[in-house]
């Protein structure tokens, strides 16, 4: 049997009362790009941290290429790092941060050599190789971290979010960039981010952490179109959450009834018991929005609150009469025959098949 | 310019005035041929450093001095990194009375500190030696070692150590390879300010040299005797080489800790 490039089997981190990681379990193919995600002490950057050797995990296993790593101590692995804050050497020059790695091996100062100037041009300083890297703008000195762990050419490669100190335009380009370097090479990527954009943008699959333990493992459209419990629809953002009791439910449609209304889901294969609560979630962008009422399956009364534009997507924040908020997102030109402005009332409505019931029982 | 600012520069300046005179005034007396120090000057004379030059103690002395300051700032400089490095790195019970302990020996009154040295190390009979010398000092300059160490490390990057390891460096390559290099103005610094402190040190070094005397302490002896010009040509060398030390030490840190810090 073939097993995965990385394994992470039952992995915990504590320090002393305090569990940074209460339980992962894992497993990268080679070639994966793989975005962990969550919010600040999520245990994000212990598991990452985990897989370099910086940290050893209180229990379980982590497995490389087939080969447990708990004690292997960090310069005995390759797994090289972009680290947050870069840590480029500041008293070497470009060159010789990039040949860092060789020199470490043993390898012959020509050969090094060499090979730092095959990975500087390829990220396109070349003109820098022999500056100080003091002189270099925020830009170049990420693509300098970049060609520093990726000259040994490894199989994997660990990112911690190497671009929260960028700008924002360069963002963009630097996704571009590490997108494009990840498929040439094929090394598999951990890149662990809080920035949804960056995550869903890149990664094949991504991983949400919650509070030491993995919420939800899935593709971009998995995590946006199903999310595995209340956390991650929540985090992921543009949700509407409805939660009531369940009033009826058969082999494909589940219905619950809160104090706005009777709302329908598809089960999804999942059985609750009617009596319970249960939560359905509707992505802001599957909700339309009319002046007139329709005769849709699912249909809310509710109030423009504000509204909020970023480029040409427009999302809408609305109140229903008791209270509960739902968002609206859509095309800018389509706001030109609804006539918004705060205060309005509209109608907003949804079909089954677009809800997703939340699969556990959590209200 | 304004009133204040002239108002500032003058009183800068003459604080100068008062601390540098007594120093400048020794340096002209040892180039005065008169036996006593007084106003109008005599001649112009080399007499005085020939004569230190041409006595025997004066370069024992020398020698002294040279070796004490030359082997106290080398012992003082590595255990001075050892400690600021072990506090940076680890997180310890009892770190703050760590650093609390080593910080001490300069808030301890000189005599006292001197004192103390002659009564111990007479006990366990390593006084009187030049290498008591380099003992007691090294114990005076290491806090100021360690302290401009410790300084330069909290600036370093924490990941930084890390990095090197995550690259294939053992604990001790990264060492050699990052925080050395990291670290090297303030190592450097810190040689050339022990190695001051210690050439100028008189009280302790007169309490624990026995016949080993260091230059201070040959000054004093001279003083003792008779009203000598010979101790304004003493001083003013004994002055030079310090101040020449600690020049070098702080451009080593300013230079350097500038360049990086940005």
């Amino acid at each position: 049997m073939n097993e995965p490039l990385v394994v992470l089997d039952g992995v915990q981190k504590n320090f002393g009362d305090f569990f940074a990681v209460k339980r992962a379990d894992l497993t990268i193919e080679a070639g994966e790009f793989i975005a962990i995600m969550g919010p600040s002490g999520c245990g994000k950057t212990t598991t990452l941290r985990m897989l370099a050797g910086l940290e050893a995990p209180s229990a379980g296993d982590i497995r490389i290429g087939g080969k447990r790593m708990n004690d292997v101590p960090p310069h005995q692995r390759d797994t090289p790092m972009v680290w947050q804050s870069l840590a480029l050497f500041p008293f070497l020059n470009v060159r010789e941060n990039v040949e860092f790695g060789l020199k470490m091996r043993g390898v012959s100062t020509a050969e090094r050599r060499r090979r730092a100037f095959d990975w500087i041009e390829r990220l396109e300083i070349g003109e820098f190789a022999e500056r100080n890297i003091e002189t270099l703008s925020g830009g170049q000195k990420q693509r300098v971290a970049l060609a520093r762990s990726l000259i040994t050419e490894p199989q994997l490669l660990l990112l911690d979010e190497p671009l929260s100190a960028l700008d924002a335009h360069l963002v963009i380009r630097m996704q571009g960039v590490l997108a494009r370097l990840q498929r040439e090479l094929g090394i598999t990527f951990v890149y662990v981010t809080h920035s949804h954009s960056e995550a869903f943008a890149m990664a094949d699959r991504v991983v949400i952490m919650s509070q030491g333990e993995i919420a939800q493992i899935g593709n971009p459209r998995e995590i946006y179109r199903t999310p595995a419990n209340r956390f991650v629809a929540e985090f992921v953002g543009r949700n509407n959450i409805l939660t009531g009791t369940i009033e009826s439910s058969d082999t494909d449609q589940v219905t619950i009834n809160s104090v706005i209304g009777n709302f329908s889901a598809p089960t999804e294969g999942i059985h609750q018991e009617p009596g319970s609560l249960a939560s359905i979630v509707i992505a802001a962008d599957m909700v339309r929005i009319t002046r007139e009422a329709t005769d849709a399956e699912n249909t809310v009364v509710a109030t423009l609150i504000s509204e909020e534009f970023v480029g040409s997507i427009v999302t809408l924040f609305l109140e229903a009469a008791d209270g509960t908020e739902f968002k609206v997102q859509l095309q800018e030109r389509a706001l030109t025959d609804l006539d918004v402005h705060a205060g309005g009332q509209f109608h907003l409505s949804w079909a089954t098949a677009d809800a997703h019931l939340l699969p556990e029982n959590n209200g | 310019m304004r009133t204040s600012d002239w108002a500032l520069r003058g009183y800068v300046l003459l604080v100068f005035v008062f601390v540098f005179s007594p120093v400048v005034m020794s340096m002209i007396f040892s180039f005065n041929s008169d036996r006593f120090p007084t106003i109008p000057l005599g001649g112009f004379t080399t007499h005085w450093y020939e004569t230190i030059f041409a006595d025997e103690d004066f370069w024992k002395a020398a020698q002294n001095s040279l070796i004490v300051s030359l082997c106290a700032s080398l012992i003082a400089t590595f255990l001075g990194f050892c400690t600021a490095y072990s506090d940076y790195r680890y997180t310890f019970r009892g770190q703050g009375a760590y650093l609390g302990i080593i910080l001490l020996p300069p808030t301890i009154p000189l005599i006292i500190m001197a004192l103390a040295m002659l009564a111990w190390f007479s006990k366990v009979g390593i006084s009187g030696q030049v290498y008591s010398i380099i003992f007691a000092h090294t114990v005076l300059t290491a806090p100021f070692a360690m302290a401009i160490i410790r300084l330069r490390l909290n600036q370093m990057d924490e990941s930084l150590e890390a990095a090197a390891w995550n690259l294939g460096a053992s604990e001790w390559r990264a060492m050699r390879e990052v925080i050395l290099p990291f670290c090297l103005p303030a190592i450097v610094s810190s040689l050339f300010l022990t190695a001051a402190v210690s050439f100028d040190e008189f009280t302790v070094a007169w309490f624990v040299s026995g016949l080993n005397k260091t230059l201070p302490v040959h000054v004093l002896e001279i003083v003792q005797g008779t009203i000598d010009p010979q101790v304004n040509a003493v001083g003013t060398l004994v002055f030079l080489v310090s101040m020449t030390l600690v020049i070098i030490a702080q451009l080593a840190i300013f230079f350097r800790l500038n360049r990086s810090a940005k």
